[in-house]
């Protein structure tokens, strides 16, 4: 175990390199000078020599290389630079918006598993039921949805026409826990039920797979409960891969709360990013784009090591 | 002619006929099924209406009108108006021109791109496929809309521009499954044969590994062209993407998303647009990749 451990880790070293280094050219490859896209448009208005002087103080004057070492440093030290707009340094506004995207992830999570393993499973061990057939339209949809327009839907359902939940807006769980859960319902129901479609797919065809197997067979000729069989057995192994579609389902998630977001006006971590490219907010694009891809790396590589405890073969292979 | 011929005289147009008739075959197994049928004819009146948007619209996509806002449907405006008087169906007409146009040609970016690189990274041995893959991997651990959020940042807005984003993010998944293939490809036989007969690897690659790539490589662009869309139709809705007043479905879908109170249905028709069109590129992708692949054939039915 120690060894697949340290190559996992020793193998995500470059891709945490290229994506830093992506980061990082970010504002240079931008066009018009970096000094303006650090500071803001403030900065037009200066003289060539105080540019000069601001080039200076942030150290743009320096070779490339040397730049690229002080900024990663300064990331890893959790200094992610300050807004060229408000001048606030970006982690302590990531620090107010990112529980807000965590909670709208990890719900829309639950609820995207809540819906796939009882369906995906239902779907595999009743195959070509009018059950399974009308679950995988279902599928093909969810995989074709846009999720805001569902998000937008939902809305004109639940907001508009029957008044029962709030079309947009955030509410901390600190001062009302009800309006807390009225507000992140619709948002989280809508990302869960478009991650569901692809999760759904994956469980039930990794089951109805394993469910022709020998052991399988083994465990129902000695006499155990199908119940048993298929949730104690099958579901075991069949739940590898969707271990996997369920990890790489984070990258799509965060792109997904970005829209969704959007469409339910909750001021979490990718309305920041979002907002930030329309007022030329530069360096908070940068750091989004960097924190979003260090939490996909980290996460695949959870993924992995998951896959290594669930699964012995990979272990000692 | 065939019985005097010598094998040589008769590759070439026999293999084309052979081909011909493959094609056909295939296409008439997948049309027998109803679902891939509509799906297609779906897809071919999508095209005629980006292709002849100005004849079909009955109005011009801005098109304002004043004295007609935020009507719902009616029979001088099928699918209503928006809030500035523009007929919605017009719109949702000309919309597909950019939803197309951009999914052909971010598709046709990241395989002029990606399929190379897969290439290379599966044949020239283990340090130009290490590189290649690791920057593979450092453009897939960007989510697709936030990577193409920065590129629009970096380039400005604009369709070129949107084309350019969405496939940059879409070059790993056409490298990977083209080096997938080399890499099992070049152990073949044939390859085999003809690096023995001293057949230069340029050769190789171009006559005996691309060919055998290319069922793959369009399998993948049906479903590559329905993930452009949706990124484009994202990208528009959050505003960063394609500029206004030019009709595109994510961009009407924003505007719908102002006014769900006073007009519930400029909601319905864009989304719908999107909907089906990605819809369908998924059924004939997926129903392509069962006919050309025969194994994986085998595998889903008796998974089914």
């Amino acid at each position: 175990m120690a060894r697949y451990l340290a190559g996992r880790l020793l193998a995500i070293v470059p891709v945490v390199v290229l994506v830093s280094v992506a980061a990082f050219s970010f504002i240079h490859l931008l066009p018009g000078d970096p000094v303006i896209a650090l500071i803001g448009t403030s900065g037009q208005s200066l003289t060539p020599q105080q540019l000069q002087a601001k080039r200076h103080d942030l150290g743009l004057d320096r070779p490339l290389p040397v730049q690229y070492l002080s900024w990663a440093g300064d990331a890893l030290t959790g200094d992610l630079g300050r807004s060229a707009v408000t001048h606030q340094t970006i982690v302590k506004a990531l620090r107010d918006r990112f529980p807000i995207t965590l909670q709208l992830a990890v719900a829309s999570f639950i609820i995207s598993l809540l819906i796939a393993l009882p369906t995906g499973i239902v779907a595999a061990y009743r195959r070509n039921s009018l059950l399974d057939r009308v679950m995988t339209v279902f599928a093909l949809a969810g995989v074709a949805m846009p999720s805001f327009w569902l998000g937008i839907l939902l809305i004109l359902v639940f907001a508009v026409q029957v008044h029962w939940l709030p079309p947009s807006g955030y509410v901390s769980f600190g001062s009302s826990a009800r309006e807390w859960l009225r507000h992140l319902l619709l948002p989280a129901l809508t990302l869960g039920a478009v991650q569901a479609a692809v999760v759904m797919r994956q469980t039930r065809s990794s089951l109805l797979e394993v469910l022709n197997e020998d052991y399988v067979r083994t465990a129902r000729a000695k006499g155990l409960a199908e119940r048993k069989v298929v949730l104690l057995h099958a579901l075991r192994n069949a739940l590898l891969p969707v271990v996997t579609v369920a990890g790489l389902q984070v990258s799509r998630l965060l792109g997904g709360a970005v829209v969704i977001e959007t469409v339910f006006a909750l001021p979490g971590f990718g309305r920041y990013g979002v907002d930030a490219i329309f007022i030329r907010d530069y360096p908070v694009v940068q750091a989004v784009v960097l924190v979003t891809a260090v939490i996909v790396v980290l996460t695949n590589l959870f993924t992995d090591l998951l896959y290594g405890v669930l699964d012995p073969r990979i272990r000692y292979a | 002619m065939a019985a005097s011929a010598t094998p040589a005289a008769l590759s070439a147009p026999t293999t084309q006929r052979l081909r011909d008739a493959a094609l056909l075959r295939l296409a008439g197994r997948l049309l027998r099924d109803p679902v891939i049928c509509v799906a297609t004819l779906f897809l071919l009146a999508v095209v005629v209406c980006a292709v002849l948007a100005p004849l079909i619209a009955p109005y011009g996509p801005n098109e304002i009108n004043p004295f007609a806002t935020l009507q719902g449907p009616s029979s001088r405006h099928l699918l209503g108006t928006d809030e500035n008087g523009r007929d919605v169906l017009s719109r949702v007409i000309f919309g597909s021109r950019v939803s197309l146009s951009v999914g052909f040609i971010s598709v046709g970016i990241a395989v002029v791109v990606g399929v190379p690189l897969g290439l290379v990274a599966g044949y020239a041995g283990r340090a130009a496929d290490s590189v290649i893959m690791r920057l593979m991997d450092a453009i897939l651990a960007f989510p697709a809309l936030i990577l193409a959020l920065a590129i629009v940042a970096m380039l400005g807005q604009g369709i070129n521009q949107i084309m350019i984003a969405i496939g940059v993010t879409s070059i790993p998944v056409f490298a990977r499954l083209v080096r997938a293939q080399t890499l099992s490809l070049k152990t073949q036989d044939f390859a085999v044969a003809a690096r023995a007969m001293g057949a230069p690897a340029r050769r190789i690659l171009a006559r005996h590994v691309l060919p055998n790539t290319l069922a793959p490589v369009i399998v993948q662009g049906s479903l590559g062209m329905a993930f452009a869309i949706l990124a484009e139709a994202g990208l528009s809705f959050l505003g960063v993407g394609i500029k206004p007043p030019t009709a595109t479905w994510g961009g009407m879908l924003q505007k719908a998303l102002q006014a769900t109170h006073h007009a519930p249905t400029l909601a319905i028709f864009p989304g719908v647009a999107i909907f089906l069109t990605v819809l369908a590129l998924n059924l004939v992708g997926d129903a392509l990749r069962d006919a050309l692949d025969p194994r994986l054939r085998g595998r889903t039915q008796d998974a089914r």
